[in-house]
C-alpha cells in the first residue's frame, strides 16, 4: 500500500527567459519535493500502515499529554496519575499478546520509545514504558498462569507499579557476583522483580515480591541529578520470607535476567534517538531565531556543522535501530546485534546532545530550553543497562573470540 | 417495523480522506486543482461523527447494534477506514474508485449512500435476519468535508432518503425506544434544540464537548481484524461522473504591503487615485 509522505517540502524554482525583442516569456518551474529534514531518509516508507498508526497514537498521547507536564513533573518527582493515562492508550507491555496488552512488535515497541523520550525528556514516562521489559516480560516469559493473570494486567492498565531488582550496591557490572541469596524455608513500588543466587543449588533466580512483605523495603534514592522524575530506590530485604508462589518457574539463570534488559536496551536504542531529535528541532528553532552580529545562529557555519553531525547521527542511528527491530520481529536477533545500537545510538545521542547544547549559548542553564535535560538523562542512558564500555567488550569479545572482561 | 427492531441502532458514518489540515496548499502547475502528493487524513468533522457514534454506543450500551464506517474515494482511502475501525467502528465498506478519477461531488455521493442503505436493507430482508438488523437507523457525518468545504451531502443525503436533519449539530442524544434523537444544533447567534425521528442524518460541527480519543494500541491491532468489504460505484448502480467541470483553479492573488500616509489630504488624495468615490 503507498504511503504519502509525512511533511514534504516543496521547493519551486521559477525561471523567466525574457528576449528584449520578443514579448515570448518561457517560465520554467519545477518543483521538487524533498522529504523534510525530520526524517531525511524517510523511514516513513519503511514502516506498516500499523506500525504509523501506532506511531502516531504514541506521538499524539506524548505531545498533547505528556509534553505540557515536562516542567510539573520535575519538581514533583512522580505523578501517579501519568502511569494509569499510559495504559489506557495500551502503551504499557505492549509487546504482549493477551492478559490486557496489544501484542505489538518491536518495531513499534521501538517506535513508541522513541516518542516518549522526545516529548516527555524527563525519564519518568520512558522509565515506567521502559519497565515493561525487566518487569512484565519476566513475568510473561517465566511465570506461572496464575501469576500472568494476576499481575500483567494490573501492569498493562498502570494500577501496579514495578521495579526490577539486579544492580547491588556492590555489584553493578558484574551481576554475577550479587550477594542477594535466596535460602528455602519451610512458607513506592508494588512488585518486585528480584534476583537472587539460590544457596540450595547456587543459580539465579527470579522472584516477585510484593509490597508489604516483612523485611522488604524500598528506601528513595533523593536528590538524584538526572532522571529526577523516575523514583529510583534502594531495595533492603532482611529474610524477607516468600511462598514458593514468588518463584517464577522459567526464570533460572542469569541469562534470564539479561534477555529482558537486552529487550529494554533494544528500546533505549530508539529512545535517545528520540531524544536527540528532540534537542535538533530545540537547536535549530533556537538558532534561526537568536541574532548575534546582527544575523541569526543558524547562518554561522560551525553552528551548522552541529546541527549537520547531530541529523546524520539519528538518521543513521534510527536505520540500524530499525533494522534490528526487525530482525528481531523475525526472531534472528542475537545480545551483540542489541550491544551495537544500544552503545553507538547512546554514545552519540550523549555526544550531540552536548554539542548542541552549546548553540543555546547562556541559555542552555534554563529549565525551559529543555536541551540540557535531555543531556543529563542521556548521562545515565550511556551507563545504564550495560555501560558503554562494558558493551564495547561484549563486541570485542564477538570479533576477537577473547574476553576482556576482568 | 417489527417491535423488536425499534430496540436496535444501526449507525452509518460516512467518512472523506482529505489533505490533512495542517498541509500548506499549492496549486498544481496544469492549473486544473491541488497538488495531492501531500499528506492525508481523515476529515476532521468525520473523525468528530465517528467519535460521537462511539461515545453513543458507550452509552446506549447493546441498543446499539453496529456502527459501520464507509467511504468512497481511490485505494488509499481504506487507510482512513482502518483508523475509524481503530477508533471504535465495527465494519468498513469501501466503494473505490480508480486512482484517476475526479473527486466525485456531494450529490453523487449522496446517491451512493443511499444505494449502500438500501443494499444492506435488501441484503437483510434477503438472509431472513427478521430483525430489521439491516436498516440504517441513524447516519453521523460531518458537516463538510476540509478539502471542498461544500456542506451539502448530509442534507442531500436526507432529502434522497426522505429522512429527518439535523446539521452542525453540536449535542446528540438518542431515544431509542421512542425513535427520536434530541439534537442541538449550532445556528447563526446561538443554538438550536430539535427531535428528529428516525431515521435521521446528523452532520456534526466542530462545536462538540468531547474530542477524539486516541486510537489505543489495543484497538489498532483489533481492527486489523474487521471486515472492510469493497464495492464500487458500478456494483450499486450509481454514476458518479461530475456534473460539474473545473476550467481552472489558480491562488489568491498575493497580498501587496499597504503604506502609511501622513495625514488626512494624503489619504484623501490616495483614495481619490484608487477610484474609491465617496457615496452620499
Amino acid at each position: 500500500m503507498a504511503k504519502s509522505n509525512v511533511s514534504t517540502k516543496l521547493l519551486r524554482g521559477l525561471y523567466s527567459v525574457g528576449r528584449s525583442d520578443s514579448s515570448v516569456r518561457i517560465v520554467i518551474s519545477f518543483i521538487l519535493s524533498v522529504p523534510s529534514f525530520q526524517d531525511p531518509l524517510d523511514m516513513e516508507d519503511q514502516l506498516s500502515e500499523e506500525e504509523i498508526s501506532i506511531r502516531d497514537t504514541a506521538r499524539d498521547f506524548c505531545r498533547e499529554y505528556l509534553a505540557p507536564r515536562v516542567l510539573e513533573l520535575t519538581e514533583q518527582r512522580l505523578d501517579k496519575s501519568v502511569l494509569p493515562a499510559m495504559g489506557s492508550v495500551g502503551l504499557l507491555g505492549p509487546t504482549i499478546q493477551g492478559y490486557g496488552c496489544a501484542g505489538v512488535n518491536y518495531v513499534s515497541y521501538g517506535l513508541i520509545a522513541r516518542e516518549i523520550e522526545r516529548h516527555h525528556r524527563l525519564g519518568l514516562p520512558f522509565n515506567r514504558f521502559g519497565a515493561v521489559f525487566p518487569v512484565m516480560h519476566p513475568i510473561n516469559t517465566f511465570g506461572t498462569e496464575a501469576q500472568k493473570q494476576k499481575y500483567l494486567p494490573a501492569l498493562a492498565k498502570g494500577e501496579l507499579i514495578g521495579c526490577f531488582g539486579l544492580t547491588e550496591p556492590n555489584h553493578g557490572s558484574d551481576p554475577a557476583g550479587m550477594d542477594t541469596t535466596a535460602e528455602e524455608t519451610s512458607g513506592g513500588f508494588d512488585i518486585f522483580i528480584i534476583w537472587a543466587r539460590c544457596k540450595w543449588d547456587g543459580k539465579v533466580r527470579g522472584f516477585i515480591l510484593e509490597k508489604g512483605l516483612r523485611g522488604l523495603s524500598a528506601l528513595k534514592i533523593s536528590n538524584k541529578l538526572a532522571l529526577r522524575a523516575s523514583t529510583t530506590g534502594s531495595i533492603f530485604m532482611d529474610n524477607v520470607k516468600v511462598s514458593l508462589d514468588a518463584l517464577m518457574p522459567g526464570a533460572i539463570g542469569l541469562g534470564a535476567a539479561f534477555s529482558c534488559l537486552n529487550s529494554a536496551r533494544y528500546g533505549i536504542s530508539w529512545g535517545v534517538m528520540g531524544a536527540l531529535e528532540s534537542c535538533l528541532v530545540q537547536a535549530q528553532q533556537y538558532a534561526l531565531e537568536r541574532h548575534q552580529f546582527k544575523r541569526p545562529l543558524a547562518s554561522f557555519q560551525l553552528v551548522q556543522k552541529k546541527l549537520a553531525d547531530a541529523h546524520t547521527e539519528i538518521a543513521l542511528g534510527l536505520q540500524a535501530s530499525l533494522r534490528v527491530g526487525r530482525l528481531k520481529d523475525a526472531g534472528r536477533a542475537v545480545p551483540e546485534m542489541i550491544s551495537i545500537v544500544k552503545r553507538n545510538n547512546c554514545g552519540k545521542a550523549l555526544h550531540h546532545a552536548r554539542v548542541l547544547l552549546d548553540i543555546l549559548g547562556g541559555n542552555a542553564a534554563a529549565d525551559e530550553y529543555h536541551i540540557g535535560r535531555h543531556a543529563g538523562n542521556l548521562q545515565v542512558t550511556n551507563t545504564y543497562e550495560g555501560t558503554f564500555d562494558i558493551h564495547t567488550l561484549i563486541l570485542g569479545k564477538a570479533i576477537t573470540g577473547v574476553q576482556a572482561f576482568s | 417495523m417489527q417491535p423488536t427492531a425499534a430496540r436496535f441502532l444501526n449507525i452509518l458514518v460516512p467518512i472523506k480522506r482529505c489533505v490533512d489540515y495542517a498541509v500548506k496548499i499549492r496549486v498544481n502547475p496544469q492549473q486544473t486543482g491541488i497538488d495531492t502528493n501531500v499528506k492525508h487524513s481523515m476529515n476532521p468533522f468525520d473523525e468528530i461523527a465517528v467519535e460521537e457514534a462511539v461515545r453513543l454506543r458507550e452509552r446506549l450500551k447493546d441498543k446499539v447494534k453496529s456502527i459501520t464506517v464507509v467511504t468512497l474515494g481511490p485505494a488509499k482511502a481504506a487507510e482512513t477506514l482502518r483508523t475509524a475501525l481503530a477508533m471504535g467502528a465495527d465494519s468498513g465498506i469501501h466503494i473505490e474508485l480508480p486512482e484517476s478519477a475526479p473527486p466525485p461531488e456531494p450529490l453523487g455521493v449522496a446517491r451512493v449512500l443511499r444505494a449502500v442503505i438500501e443494499r444492506r436493507k435488501k441484503m437483510a430482508t434477503e438472509e431472513g435476519s427478521g430483525t430489521g438488523g439491516g436498516t440504517t437507523d441513524l447516519v453521523i457525518m460531518g458537516k463538510q468535508a476540509i478539502d471542498d468545504d461544500l456542506g451539502q451531502t448530509g442534507q442531500m443525503l436526507a432529502a434522497l432518503l426522505g429522512a429527518s436533519q439535523a446539521t452542525c449539530a453540536s449535542k446528540l442524544d438518542v431515544d431509542v425506544d421512542k425513535r427520536v434523537a434530541h439534537v442541538r444544533t449550532e445556528i447563526d447567534g446561538g443554538a438550536e434544540e430539535l427531535v428528529c425521528t428516525l431515521p435521521a442524518v446528523i452532520t456534526t460541527d466542530l462545536r462538540y464537548v468531547e474530542q477524539p480519543r486516541y486510537a489505543s494500541l489495543p484497538n489498532i491491532m483489533k481492527a486489523k481484524k474487521k471486515p472492510i468489504e469493497k464495492l464500487t460505484p458500478t456494483d450499486l448502480g450509481v454514476d458518479v461522473t461530475p456534473m460539474l467541470e473545473t476550467i481552472k483553479v489558480t491562488e489568491p492573488p498575493k497580498r501587496v504591503g499597504g503604506s502609511k500616509v501622513g495625514n488626512v489630504d494624503e489619504l484623501v488624495k490616495k483614495l481619490k487615485e484608487s477610484g474609491v468615490v465617496a457615496v452620499a
